[in-house]
Order: C-alpha cells, then sequence, then structure tokens
C-alpha cells in the first residue's frame, strides 16, 4: 500500500533516483501476465495449427503443449490466471488513477510528433516516470487487445451459453479471426516492447526494482 | 468423434518451460525462468515444481476438473443453441473421426439393435423400427470440433429426454453412458441429456443417416463440441458412474460444453 501511495507523487521528481517508477502491485501483475500470456500464445499457436485460418501453421517447435490436448489444458488453464490477473490489474489502474495519470490525454498530434522521433532515434527515455505518447498508445492498445482476446475468446469457448457475445463478434467463425488477431496485436506490441525493453536496460530494471 | 490427428498423452512440462523461455530475448529470459516462472507457476500450479512434468500434467488435470464444474455451473438447461435456415447448411457436411470412413462400422439394419440399460425401469433392445417410430424432430444448428472449424448440419430424430422418460429412466441419476459400434464411449451430464436439443438423430436432411454420420443413429448434442456427439450407438446406460470416454480419457475435457 506505500507503494501505491508512493507512486502518486511518481509524475513530481524528475528522474530523481528516489522515485517510485512502477510500484509494487504493476510489477506484480505484469510479471504474472508475462507468465499467462506466454502460456496463452504458445498454447494457442498449437490450437491454431490444428485446424488453421490461413495458408500457414506455426511451428510445432515454437509451440506450447506441443500435442493438441496438452495445449488445451494449458490454454484452459492459464485463462484463469490472465483474467484474474487483468481484472486485478485494470482494477488498480483505474482506482489508483494511474491509468488516467500515465496514459491519458492521448493527443494526436504528439502520436505523429513523438512517432517521427522515435523512428528518427530521438525520443528520448531520461524520464521513465512519464510517458511520451507514443508508449501511451501502445499501452491503452495492448489492453484493448487483451479486452478483445478474452472476450473473442470467451465467445469461441461458449457459443451457445455465451451466443449473445458470440453474435457481437459476428458469430462464432468469424470470432475465430478475431481472436487470432487480437493475438497478432499483442505480439506485435511484444516484439516492439521487448526490443525496447533490451535498448534501455533501465526500464526493464524499474521493471524488476521499481525504481 | 470429431478429431482425426493421433491423440499423444502427455504434457512435458521441462520441455515448455525451455520452449517459453527461448521466446524471450537473453537478458528477460533469465528474469523469466528465475522470477516470473518462480511467482506465476507457483500460483497456476499450486506449488509443484515445474520442472516435474507429472506433477505439471497432474495440475492442469485439477484444473480441467473445476472448468467441468464451471462449466456445468454455466451451463442453462433451457438456453437453446443458434438454429439455422436449410440455406446455411455446410454441404458436403464433413465426415471426421479418429479413422477413414472405409473404416467406419457398416451397421446392418436388421441385425441392429439399441440395448438400453441402467436404472431405468424398462431394460430392453430397441429395434430401428421401433426407435423411427418415436416422435421425431428436425433442428438445423452448428456442429463445433474441439479442433477449432465448425460446420451446421440438418438433423432428425427423437428429443432424448423424450425417450429417457419413455424408458422411466431415473432422471436424478447423473449420467448417461454412451456405446458405440466402433468401440468409442462417451458419458454425458444429465442436464446435456434432458436439454430439449439432445437428439436420438435418425436423419441428415431428409435421407436416412448415412454412414459417414453414424447410422443408424448418433446422438446430437448442440451444446457440446463435435467429439461428445457419439455415432453408430448400439447402447445407452443410465448410470451414477463417471465412465469416461475415449477422448475424455486422452486428456481431452470431460465437460466440453458449448
Amino acid at each position: 500500500m506505500t507503494d501505491i501511495a508512493a507512486s502518486r507523487s511518481d509524475s513530481a521528481p524528475h528522474g530523481s533516483a528516489d522515485a517510485v517508477i512502477h510500484p509494487a502491485w504493476v510489477r506484480v501483475t505484469h510479471w504474472i501476465n508475462v507468465l499467462a500470456m506466454l502460456i496463452m500464445i504458445g498454447s494457442g499457436w498449437r490450437i491454431y495449427d490444428e485446424s488453421p485460418l490461413f495458408p500457414f501453421v506455426i511451428p510445432f517447435e515454437i509451440t506450447l503443449g506441443r500435442e493438441f490436448p496438452g495445449a488445451l489444458l494449458w490454454h484452459f488453464a492459464a485463462m484463469w490466471l490472465l483474467a484474474v490477473n487483468g481484472i486485478v490489474y485494470v482494477t488498480l489502474g483505474i482506482l489508483s488513477g494511474r491509468f488516467r495519470r500515465k496514459y491519458f490525454p492521448i493527443q494526436p498530434r504528439e502520436v505523429v510528433a513523438d512517432f517521427g522521433a522515435a523512428l528518427r532515434g530521438r525520443l528520448s527515455h531520461d524520464d521513465l516516470t512519464v510517458y511520451n505518447a507514443v508508449q501511451k498508445l501502445f499501452y491503452v492498445g495492448v489492453i484493448v487487445a487483451s479486452i478483445v482476446v478474452i472476450l473473442s475468446g470467451l465467445s469461441i469457448w461458449k457459443p451457445v451459453q455465451f451466443q449473445e457475445l458470440t453474435a457481437l463478434f459476428g458469430g462464432y467463425d468469424a470470432a475465430r479471426y478475431v481472436h487470432f488477431f487480437a493475438m497478432a496485436v499483442i505480439v506485435g506490441f511484444l516484439v516492439v516492447h521487448i526490443a525496447l525493453a533490451v535498448l534501455v536496460p533501465k526500464s526493464l530494471r524499474a521493471m524488476l526494482r521499481g525504481r | 468423434m470429431a478429431r482425426s490427428s493421433k491423440p499423444i498423452p502427455g504434457v512435458d512440462a521441462k520441455y515448455l518451460v525451455k520452449q517459453a523461455g527461448q521466446l524471450l530475448p537473453e537478458p528477460s529470459r533469465r528474469i523469466f525462468l528465475r522470477g516470473a516462472a518462480g511467482v506465476g507457476a507457483v500460483a497456476l500450479l499450486g506449488g509443484c515444481d515445474i520442472v516435474d512434468s507429472e506433477s505439471a500434467e497432474n495440475s492442469l488435470h485439477v484444473v480441467s476438473r473445476f472448468n467441468d464444474r464451471v462449466q456445468a455451473f454455466i451451463f442453462s438447461p433451457t438456453k437453446l443453441a443458434p438454429t439455422y435456415p436449410d440455406s446455411a447448411i455446410t454441404r458436403p457436411f464433413p465426415f471426421n473421426a479418429y479413422y477413414p470412413l472405409e473404416d467406419a462400422p457398416e451397421i446392418d439394419a436388421v441385425d441392429y439393435a439399441l440395448n438400453v440399460g441402467g436404472l431405468v425401469s424398462e431394460k430392453k433392445a430397441w429395434t430401428l423400427d421401433e426407435l423411427y417410430a418415436l416422435p421425431q424432430e428436425k433442428q438445423v444448428t452448428r456442429h463445433v470440433c474441439v479442433q477449432g472449424w465448425s460446420a451446421i448440419g440438418s438433423w432428425t430424430g427423437c428429443p432424448l429426454r423424450h425417450f429417457l422418460r419413455r424408458i422411466g429412466a431415473d432422471t436424478r441419476a447423473k449420467y448417461v453412458w454412451f456405446r458405440c459400434a466402433e468401440g468409442y464411449t462417451n458419458t454425458i451430464d444429465m442436464a446435456t441429456a434432458l436439454h430439449p436439443q439432445t437428439q436420438m438423430t435418425f436423419k441428415f436432411e431428409n435421407d436416412i443417416l448415412p454412414r459417414a454420420y453414424g447410422f443408424p443413429m448418433k446422438i446430437r448434442m448442440p451444446t457440446k463440441l463435435g467429439f461428445k456427439n457419439p455415432k453408430y450407438v448400439v447402447a445407452m446406460e443410465v448410470t451414477n458412474e463417471d465412465r469416461g470416454g475415449y477422448w475424455e480419457n486422452q486428456n481431452y475435457n470431460w465437460f466440453s460444453g458449448l
């Protein structure tokens, strides 16, 4: 709880060595989410391979569970971890005011300017407590994609009991495509996110130690 | 019976965690394996050692049993699966089983009998003519395979709940168990057996059920995955004992509701 309190001042002392960048609840839910996402994506790829939507399959070597029933067991176990952890993260993010403070407002003009700067390699990461407009868009985008992946997943899992939700996605077959594309958005985010964490190691340190 | 690839039991957790780690670049890999796997795996696997593949697999089965209870809880005995117009029927409707079509059972209509037993007041063998005389209904519903694909079919037959009443079944019993001509077996929950759309199917569209779809009788359950819909059914028992089934015994989820 002291970490949540500390996070309220995280926009004040720029670059201060003592400022808490990520309170404990952010770090804990982040790393649980890493595990849940890896299991969901890895096992989901193996499930995709059983009846591919496109003329390609994911190499079995990089899927989880290897055998189809094993992948199903992993997928339908880790879904609880993903959903419960996600609900905790979003609830605390809203209640603590962190989402409002860190992610909003997102100005289209700033997104364009910051994106241009990022491409020229001129986007500064000196102050980890403040997100630039591209980061804001990315983080909000991946949260939305995660909500879509969970809801489309529910509609594929229960197209009779939750048929209203399935209909919202355009029916069972369409929901499978939505589920796939939401996964693709998340994986696309991960590629950029992990690459930048490696390029800016102190951001990784902040997600481990909090500052 | 909507499966074609060979089932191979077992989930190798050691291999799996290694693979998960390899998805990450080097610096985060160590962190994942040491940190996240430590925290998360404990939460997921109830404190067992993730490198012990047997206990990891057992933990996954515990969650699968938990998912059975969750699915039974959210199953509505009155909510109907969506139905479709005849124009939506998938043509040709796919044949799918763990064997090729030429190995599918060939049942002689004259010799056929459906053996009904267990917790019922009228234990007997039903001939095909007697079964065909039962009141019949038609449904056009979606068959959803555990593999992900789906197909819409037109099924006509007697609602199973009507038949269960007719034979004096104890509907307070927990399960209905089916045995099929090729050796496939399957246990379903009583709530699903009594669902209005659960059907003893004798026809596909306007034709006698072809061999590919389970002649002379399949049990059509639009509220369950395809593999829980038995074909070539030769015996049925009302029971309080969960006897599992062909796929359920090979790591597939027991309830498999939709």
